[in-house]
């Protein structure tokens, strides 16, 4: 591992892009928007994480999966089940007839909590739950298919299906699970109050923090080793099985972590808008989620956040500006996107943009010690997949 | 005294109706500006709410995308109606309403968002929105969050009383114990087959009315179903249904599910018009009927509070002005009445009040009463539901329904009932 210096690891354009992103969301935003529509803001980076891990599962590994909901829900209702809990204490559900446990439970003529509820009333818990759960979750999807050598198209149908059947799930066991309405009215964090506007200054730039962190684990994986693979994998599955790598275990690999970065996003959603439904598990939010990603470029973890945040700013424009008309207009930006720009956002930066960057960034003294190397791509395949 | 005179003025409304409402609405604005008897707004606004000296905003918050369109459209119909015909009265404080619409989409965490938005961004002085439990109770923590004021149309399962709500549809107990009383006295009803969508308000309404039918009319319940939404495969159910020959069918199914489950429960040979069988439901308005299409549910039951073909004057008028509004074809169901009432209680309670300030608003709000609702006369109870009558509907072959059945007295609203948890 020696030989990864930051320089092996980021182009001179990387290192920019982390900039400039760094500075649009710890400091532009901050100050140009007032705390709701930044806490609006979070929630679209909430996605981004999603559309991160479908950069490394989709763009790199070639494993498309509809349906990271499933993993964005989990990680949400974790928290969410910690947060239920802290909310139920005796004396704030007094009027119950089973005071001490979350209100829709009593609704649903349930007199105790449930086994798998316990564990939730520690912090500790909950927060390694929000990681491992999705994880392990993802590691028995991905041995159960990869390791059969299910890919492509079947394996998109399937995560489509886990979502649905796990949509049903919730929904069906309401008593356990909150049903349609999800957990709502989550109050504190360790007896912090979440709703104040100084909280919620707090869980953005946490979000925020965490986006950076799975961005660099994201850029760590592209450019290591592990990355080539995957690329490789993605254009000559056999080549790369017949050069001795077990390619099973490298989708796996990649298939959990996109599931943890999902977790982690559905938590963040949960701190920031305190409230989990089962509307972010199903079919259509995970297909959105690819979107997400088809827009920003799948194959730029920068692109996949701006992705994230141009659909949902476009999204919630065009909803509060023309309710009945707005989702004609969506639908006609991610047409118009994906026939114009294949590569989405990031495409279009790499091919208009790039070059006028890389000519500026050559007189710039800062990256005279980066040289060449930015014109490393890990571009499609001749062959189509 | 301003509530009083509120109600004897929109009673003139009704009874005009539209085109004297015109005429009633020149010479009331002309009488507005000649007086400019518009209380100053630093008096009736400590709050910082969007009130000017001529106008004051209101957000109106439902789905007019996703699957919940069909039904919330009605209501934001019966809303802009009601708010229209409050300007042309000269408003309210000698202000007229101007109202920011939002969608839900028919997801509850962008109902959150929109509501957010209209509480902090347009600093609304009141939202008439809402339709699912589901959205409501997403709504719900930032209302009391940012002390907003929320009318809520819809008849849903009671267990909850916010300050920050008032609930123009009715709690569970009233849409139920009358109906089930009804049925015991008029079709001599013995044994009940409960069905449901599965998820909270059928189940929490399946119960009260499990504990009515056995504890207080002391009859029997022989079965008990739950769908998923959505579900369209009735014939199992349907068959248990044939084996238990129950007295009534009571069924709560939602949404897209009836359209199946009231064609295969005739394709089955129970037939609502023989009078074999008693089918009540509390979760099927006019509006559903256009989709299940009258045929098939001719001879079924409901109980509401509210149908189109009531028969007074208020009603009268305001199906009048309805169909003028929105067209020949309008269909209203009992949800639809519930939020053309959410901007009158509203406009009586700023006016009793005296001020648009939320909690001075709250205050006013309990002992309002309208006796120009479509539906009768309404007044708000200490736990901001409302009193009103319940009814009991036989669905027609044309889509609408007949009143068979009224109580006498107004039905007190009881979100938490005692011996029904």
């Amino acid at each position: 591992m020696s030989n990864f210096s930051l320089k092996n690891m980021m182009t001179r354009q990387d290192v920019l892009g982390f900039l400039v992103l760094a500075i649009l969301l710890l400091v532009i935003m901050p100050l140009s928007m007032d705390i709701i529509r930044l806490t609006q803001f979070g929630k679209y980076l909430s996605f981004a994480f999603v559309a991160v891990g479908l950069v490394l599962c989709w763009g790199y590994g070639g494993i498309l999966s509809l349906g990271q909901g499933v993993f964005y829900g989990l990680g949400g209702y974790a928290l969410a089940m910690f947060l239920k809990l802290e909310a139920s204490s005796p004396e704030n559900t007094a009027i119950q007839s089973t005071p001490g446990i979350p209100d829709f439970m009593d609704w649903n003529r349930i007199t105790e909590l449930p086994w798998f509820w316990e564990p939730f009333n520690s912090f500790t818990f909950s927060v390694l739950a929000i990681l491992i759960v999705p994880t392990i979750f993802a590691y028995f999807i991905g041995f159960a298919m990869f390791k059969r050598r299910v890919g492509g198209v079947y394996f998109a149908i399937i995560t489509q299906a886990i979502s649905a059947i796990l949509t049903i799930l919730i929904i069906g066991q309401q008593g356990y699970t909150g049903g349609v309405n999800g957990i709502t009215d989550l109050r504190t964090l360790l007896g912090w109050n979440i709703r104040s506007d100084y909280a919620s200054y707090v869980f953005y730039f946490v979000c925020v923090a965490l986006l950076f962190v799975c961005l660099f684990i994201a850029q760590f994986i592209t450019k290591s080793k592990l990355g080539r693979i995957l690329v490789a994998m993605r254009g000559q599955e056999d080549r790369v099985r017949f050069s001795g790598y077990d390619v099973a275990n490298f989708k796996i690999f990649v298939f959990c972590v996109g599931a943890a970065f999902a977790a982690v996003g559905g938590a963040m959603f949960t701190l920031q808008e305190k409230f989990m439904s089962p509307s972010f598990v199903g079919i259509v939010p995970s297909i959105e989620m690819v979107i997400f990603c088809a827009v920003g470029g799948r194959l730029s973890i920068l692109g996949a956040v701006y992705g994230a945040i141009v659909v949902n700013v476009a999204k919630t424009y065009f909803g509060e500006s023309f309710p009945e008309l707005w989702l004609f207009a969506m639908g006609a930006l991610f047409i118009g996107v994906v026939l114009a720009f294949p590569d989405g956002l990031a495409g279009v930066y790499q091919k208009y943009c790039a070059p006028t960057v890389d000519r500026f960034l050559d007189k710039a003294p800062v990256f005279k010690r980066y040289s060449g190397d930015s014109s490393y791509s890990p571009s499609e395949p001749a062959k189509a997949s | 005294m301003t509530m009083h005179k509120q109600s004897t003025t929109g009673g003139a409304t009704g009874r005009w109706g539209l085109g004297k409402l015109k005429l009633l609405a020149a010479s009331m604005v002309l009488a507005a500006t000649a007086n400019a008897a518009a209380p100053p707004t630093a008096e009736v606004n400590t709050t910082g709410l969007a009130v000017t000296d001529d106008t004051v905003n209101v957000g109106i918050l439902h789905s007019v995308t996703g699957t919940m369109a069909i039904s919330e459209e009605g209501s934001v119909q019966a809303e802009i109606l009601a708010i229209e015909q409050i300007n042309a009265m000269g408003g309210v404080l000698g202000r007229q309403i101007e109202y920011i619409q939002e969608d839900g989409a028919s997801d509850w965490p962008t109902f959150a968002d929109r509501s957010r938005k209209l509480l902090r961004q347009d600093n609304v002085a009141a939202v008439f929105g809402c339709w699912t439990s589901a959205s409501r109770k997403a709504v719900l923590p930032i209302f009391e969050q940012y002390n907003g004021m929320l009318y809520y149309p819809t008849f849903y399962e009671g267990l909850e009383q916010s300050p920050n709500v008032i609930y123009t549809g009715q709690e569970a107990t009233q849409q139920i114990l009358a109906g089930l009383n009804w049925v015991k006295e008029e079709k001599g009803a013995e044994t009940f087959y409960l069905l449901g969508s599965d998820y909270i308000w059928p189940r929490t309404s399946n119960k009260i009315a499990r504990k009515h039918i056995e504890d207080v009319l002391g009859l029997e319940v022989v079965g008990e179903d739950y769908f998923p939404l959505g579900h369209t495969q009735f014939n199992s159910a349907i068959n248990r249904i044939r084996l238990k020959k129950p007295d009534v069918i009571y069924a709560i199914i939602v949404g897209g599910s009836n359209v199946a489950f009231y064609k295969q429960l005739e394709a089955a040979g129970i037939d609502l018009t023989d009078g074999k069988t008693t089918l009540l439901t509390i979760s099927v308005t006019e509006d559903e009927i256009l989709g299940i299409g009258g045929r098939n549910i001719e001879g079924a039951y409901a109980a509401m509070k509210y149908f189109q073909s009531l028969d007074n004057p208020n009603n009268e008028a305001f199906v009048k002005a309805f169909k003028e509004r929105w067209g020949e074809d309008s269909v209203i169901g009992d949800v639809t009445q519930a939020a053309y009432l959410g901007p009158w209680l509203w406009k009586a309670a700023v006016e009793k009040a005296g001020s648009f300030d939320i909690d001075k608003v709250r205050e006013a709000s309990p002992g309002i009463e309208l006796t120009t609702a479509p539906e009768g006369y309404v007044r708000i109870h200490e736990n901001h539901h409302l009193w009103s009558k319940t009814r009991v509907g036989r669905a027609m072959a044309n889509g609408q329904y007949e009143v068979v059945f009224e109580t006498d007295e107004l039905m007190e609203p009881d979100p938490f009932p005692e011996g029904y948890q």
